[in-house]
């Protein structure tokens, strides 16, 4: 049997808030760089790494310094990953699904994939 | 090839308010957003608005949102909705080149209204690109629209609205606020938002910014330090402060480079952000039937932007020869509210900025 990582809603959830309130949906699984984690329905795919305590997302081209995310719309590119084989994917823009692969961009990647 | 009446490029506050004016016009319109949801950043403002009540003050950002989305139902059978498609082009011949599920699609229209919004500042430090250093809208976006908390103990760069905002939304999702710190000598957004923190107890550091941060693979910890009112750093007087996140909120600044790209007129305005199209009084820029609209005509707040949007959506109905039935009196109120907004000591910045565009005043 698989374990996962983390059971969500253990981490990073608001569990409470004065104005919001956000509801409990389904769980995703997914793997990222092998490991398998639990999503929610409804968390892009950066959202659901971040509550797993995932922050180091990539390696810059040319330092091979780390990097996370930043702008979180798409904008800036810094969350880029590869995901179910395809690289230079926006994490930050796509929708978790059940089953997904996720793998960090930590060597030099190519602009088509 | 798809063939368009009119396109709008962005579905947030500017993008949903001018194609409601143009369909109501009568015109057809087809929208394309590169999110899942339409809204733009209103999605993720959880705060009651200021402004004028035409531009829904004291209503929280993602009920406007609700609105101007529910505001365009009556008029399915004109409009067209691409979400998830992103407008990576547009050239001189009105095309657009539009990426969309592994796909890119190429569009025709008769006018383009640009509502792209913006995107946010950096800033210059010692290990700024640390995985825990975010700009205020992600962290917005991830506790407010996925319920996430961007990390336990925050430090905040930045005391305009934003920064404050943000700051108090952290607090309303369990975070721990640690300091606010602003570069200038005084806080820079409205002192309503300002005192709420400050009753919370969280210390907002004028003068003060951060110079360097520390962590590998995640943020542990920063550095501030003290600026004299030249903006020079006061030697010997850096502190340490232990936090998960950093949170930039140092302005926006206009999503300009399809406007760039389809050769059409920019103008540097430093008040407005940034690169803006130049426009004439009808929101018409140099490129006849190329509209533009909302924060990537310079940083305003959205209620300009709504306003902005709805003038847009006016006159590219006009251009296409679908003037809208109470036209004279519509374009009469939408500039009122324009100057409406403006006026008072928080519009000084833009209405400079305007001014320097050769826009107004």
């Amino acid at each position: 049997m698989i374990e996962y990582y983390l059971e969500s809603g253990e981490e990073m959830r608001i569990e409470e808030h004065p104005i919001l309130s956000f509801k409990k949906q389904n769980q995703l699984h997914f793997t990222f760089n092998g490991r398998p984690m639990i999503g929610i329905e409804g968390d892009t795919i950066a959202a659901a790494l971040h509550d797993n305590g995932i922050m180091h997302y990539s390696n810059s081209l040319k330092s091979h310094r780390p990097r996370g995310f930043y702008c979180a719309i798409g904008n800036c590119g810094s969350c880029n990953m590869k995901v179910n084989g395809v690289e230079n994917i926006k994490t930050c823009m796509t929708l978790l699904a059940e089953g997904m692969v996720v793998e960090s961009e930590l060597d030099e990647v190519t602009i088509d994939a | 090839m798809r063939e368009r009446d009119l396109i709008i490029v962005g579905g947030g506050p500017a993008g949903l308010s001018a194609a409601k004016v143009a369909l109501e016009s009568g015109c057809s319109v087809t929208l394309i957003e590169r999110a899942n949801d339409l809204g733009g950043q209103l999605v993720k403002q959880t705060h009651k608005f200021f402004g004028s009540k035409s531009e829904y003050a004291k209503t929280r950002g993602i009920d406007i949102a609700t609105i101007l989305i529910h505001d365009l139902e009556p008029y399915q059978d004109r409009l067209e909705i691409l979400t998830n498609a992103t407008v990576v082009a547009m050239y001189p011949d009105y095309v657009l080149s539009v990426y969309s599920g592994h796909d890119y699609i190429k569009f025709k229209a008769n006018a383009i209204i640009i509502a792209t919004g913006a995107s946010e500042k950096f800033l210059v430090f010692e290990n700024n690109d640390i995985p825990g250093i975010y700009g205020a809208g992600a962290i917005q976006t991830l506790m407010n629209q996925y319920g996430i908390m961007p990390g336990r103990d925050v430090v905040m760069v930045g005391s305009g609205n934003i920064g404050l905002i943000v700051s108090y939304q952290l607090i309303q999702a369990g975070v721990n606020v640690k300091a606010v710190l602003e570069a200038a000598d005084h806080i820079g957004g409205y002192l309503v938002h300002a005192s709420k923190l400050v009753r919370l107890g969280v210390p907002i550091l004028t003068n003060t910014t951060v110079k360097r941060a520390h962590g590998t693979t995640k943020l542990e910890k920063v550095d501030t330090i003290q600026l004299d009112n030249h903006w020079k750093e006061i030697e010997g007087s850096e502190e340490t402060i232990e936090c998960d996140a950093l949170c930039i909120s140092v302005g926006l600044s206009p999503l300009h480079q399809l406007l760039s790209m389809a050769g059409v007129e920019m103008i540097y305005i430093n008040e407005l952000g940034g690169m803006i199209p130049k426009k004439d009084e009808d929101y018409e820029t140099s490129m006849p039937h190329v509209y533009a609209c909302g924060d990537v005509t310079g940083i305003e707040e959205a209620s300009s932007a709504m306003v902005e949007g709805k003038i847009a959506g006016l006159m590219a109905a006009a251009s296409l020869g679908k003037p809208h039935p109470e036209f004279d009196s519509r374009k009469e109120e939408y500039f009122h509210q324009l100057t409406n907004l403006r006026q008072g000591p928080c519009g000084i910045k833009i209405r400079k900025g305007l001014e320097q565009a050769g826009e107004m005043i």
